[in-house]
């Protein structure tokens, strides 16, 4: 059986290796290249201008308001999506009081779960397309035409600096919670029950139950959660290309590096500049995640 | 131990405990401290139910509705008349029949494709020793960390050089690349528990390896490979960024995909004012995703669910 072990293993492994280094790995490789580059897609030859991309990000204005938005997602995203599942979960899942001796979840959790998952089967351009028109200014907007009902003033959601981001945060949330209610009640649901019944005994209170039992048990779950979460946030770059006014505004009060990349990238053709936005977005992605991992380390309780 | 947990919740922490209290104090107080607190979650759980799927009912209500209407009536009022004019012009005008064909037409071949190469790449390093076996699997699971963002611009010159720039060969053959690290991944995960002596069995009964793998292990493999290929195809479907990238230039909107066709439609509804054929065009990329959703939505979460689960 020897024979054709070789001849297999290449033979399985030549077309996905192929693909997969022809379009991923050679690009990121030569993203970082690019980076250092003031490439423009036109010249043939390539000048190479050392960190000159990084310095000139370094005073863009534009870069930093990105990061700042970037620092308010990475903040809010997290927190509010995850106290928000948590919190139904929860409900979901002890809501129900006991019956036999059994935690329960409250009656219908199935049909609440089916329904709070259904935002993350649609893809992030046609929920900002529906919320785009769920923020319009005047009264064909559903918040607005709901607000006109009762005689108070059009908001301006994604027209006002100080709301725009807000607004496209919200949109984040809301498709978010119902895929971590989801996860988070998997958690829930196998935590043994003795465990609850013997704090019971105790004396736990619900909330004591929730935050010395539930919260400990889940914890790795959460840790997971929060950086899927965080990935999310560098991101954004659909909702903000959709919804913003003028892609990123008003004023660049929305912009993101996604955003800024592929801007510079495909409407001022600055590959060199782009790639270099690229490899900061990458570099802050992997230290955001190892930091969360690294600070948020404890022993895990093992059932 | 009936009713135990109802008993202690109902006797407040600290309240002085005799044999018999916890009888007597279960049963009134105790429930009805159980039903305030369901009513309160049921309330909260339809709070937030409500909030999902209020946009979703407003765009189908809008749909019918005429464009003077939109801005005239109630939100969730209804439709004065059944108008399918909407979904005439998004289907003719906008093209949304068209997106949405060729978004089925790239995923179904995405994946495919994806799931192929995936699998077949992951069963040769979960189960065969082989100098450099190791390189490449970290090689795929590196692509996990890295932004697409960052491949942006280099992607694009790639495709430009090997000619594949706004084609679906290309858009396809991208779509496999960055699906593959995940993909393999999970199903070398997957592939290393399936147990030893069925192919050992195999072998003895002399397969080959090739025959081994799509005969014996694919099957064996079903479960994981149902919850990756929907993972797959809820990803490849709902991908925006990758497409916007590739399919530009000439000609390019008879090739877009629903996501961008939708956004786009969005951008020029704004000028010419025509919300109503918006929300048809809405509708019918909802919808769809409505039905397929009723039906395996176990799956569907399952599969969605599987990468953080882990």
């Amino acid at each position: 059986m020897k024979h054709g072990r070789y001849p297999f293993i290449i033979g399985f492994l030549i077309v996905p290796v192929a693909i997969y280094g022809t379009f991923v790995i050679a690009a990121y490789v030569q993203a970082f290249q690019l980076s250092f580059t003031n490439w423009r897609g036109f010249s043939p030859n390539v000048d190479y201008i050392g960190f000159d991309n990084f310095t000139k990000l370094f005073h863009d204005s534009t870069f930093w308001k990105a990061i700042q938005h970037h620092v308010l997602l990475l903040i809010f995203l997290p927190l509010l999506t995850i106290i928000l599942a948590l919190f139904f979960a929860f409900l979901l899942n002890v809501g129900g009081g006991s019956k036999g001796g059994r935690t329960q979840g409250v009656r219908g959790s199935k049909f609440y779960r089916v329904i709070f998952f259904f935002p993350q089967l649609l893809a992030l351009a046609l929920v900002a397309v529906i919320f785009s028109r769920v923020y319009s200014p005047d009264e064909s907007g559903l918040i607005n035409g709901l607000l006109q009902q009762f005689g108070a003033g059009p908001v301006l959601f994604l027209a006002d600096s100080h709301l725009a981001l807000w607004s496209i945060l919200a949109v984040l949330v809301w498709q978010g919670v119902g895929f971590y209610v989801v996860l988070f009640s998997a958690g829930m649901g196998s935590i043994p029950t003795e465990i609850y019944e013997a704090a019971a005994l105790d004396g736990a209170t619900r909330s004591t139950l929730f935050f010395k039992i539930t919260l400990p048990l889940l914890w790795s779950t959460l840790q997971v959660a929060w950086v899927y979460l965080g990935i999310a946030a560098f991101d954004a770059f659909a909702l903000v290309n959709v919804m913003s006014v003028d892609r990123g505004g008003p004023d660049g009060a929305t912009t993101v590096l996604g955003l800024e990349i592929y801007r510079n990238a495909f409407d001022y053709a600055q590959f060199g500049y782009a790639s270099a936005m690229g490899v900061v977005l990458f570099f802050l992605t992997l230290t955001f995640a190892a930091l969360t991992l690294r600070v948020t380390r404890r022993d895990t309780v093992e059932l | 131990m009936t009713n135990l947990r109802t008993d202690v919740s109902a006797t407040p922490p600290g309240t002085v405990d005799y044999p018999g209290a916890r009888k007597s104090a279960g049963t009134p107080a105790g429930k009805k401290e159980i039903k305030l607190f369901s009513g309160f979650a049921h309330i909260a759980l339809a709070i937030w139910g409500l909030l999902v799927i209020a946009p979703l009912i407003w765009v189908i209500l809008a749909s019918f509705k005429s464009n003077t209407e939109i801005f005239t009536h109630a939100p969730f009022s209804l439709p004065s008349a059944l108008s399918f004019e909407s979904y005439k012009s998004a289907w003719t005008e906008a093209h949304v029949g068209r997106y949405f064909l060729n978004s089925i037409f790239v995923v179904a071949l995405s994946t495919t494709g994806t799931m192929i190469f995936g699998s077949m790449a992951a069963y040769v390093l979960a189960r065969y020793k082989f100098v450099g076996n190791r390189f490449i699997y970290y090689l795929f699971v590196s692509g996990l960390a890295f932004p697409v963002f960052l491949a942006l611009v280099p992607l694009f010159l790639i495709l430009q050089n090997l000619g594949l720039l706004n084609t679906y060969t290309g858009l396809i053959l991208v779509y496999i690349a960055y699906s593959l690290p995940f993909t393999v991944f999970f199903m070398t995960a997957f592939f290393k528990t399936l147990p030893n002596h069925v192919a050992e069995a195999a072998i003895v009964d002399g397969a080959s390896h090739t025959r081994l793998f799509f005969q014996v292990m694919l099957p064996m493999a079903k479960s994981g490979l149902v919850s990756i290929t929907i993972f797959n195809i809820v990803g490849q479907w709902n991908q925006y960024l990758l497409p916007v990238a590739i399919m530009q230039g000439q000609g390019a909107e008879n090739k877009w995909v629903l996501t961008q066709g939708i956004a786009n439609i969005s951008v020029s509804a704004g000028y010419q004012a025509n919300w109503a054929a918006l929300f048809a065009a809405l509708t019918l990329s909802i919808v769809p995703m409505i039905i397929v959703y009723a039906f395996f939505q176990r799956q569907i979460q399952s599969g969605l669910t599987a990468g953080a689960a882990k």
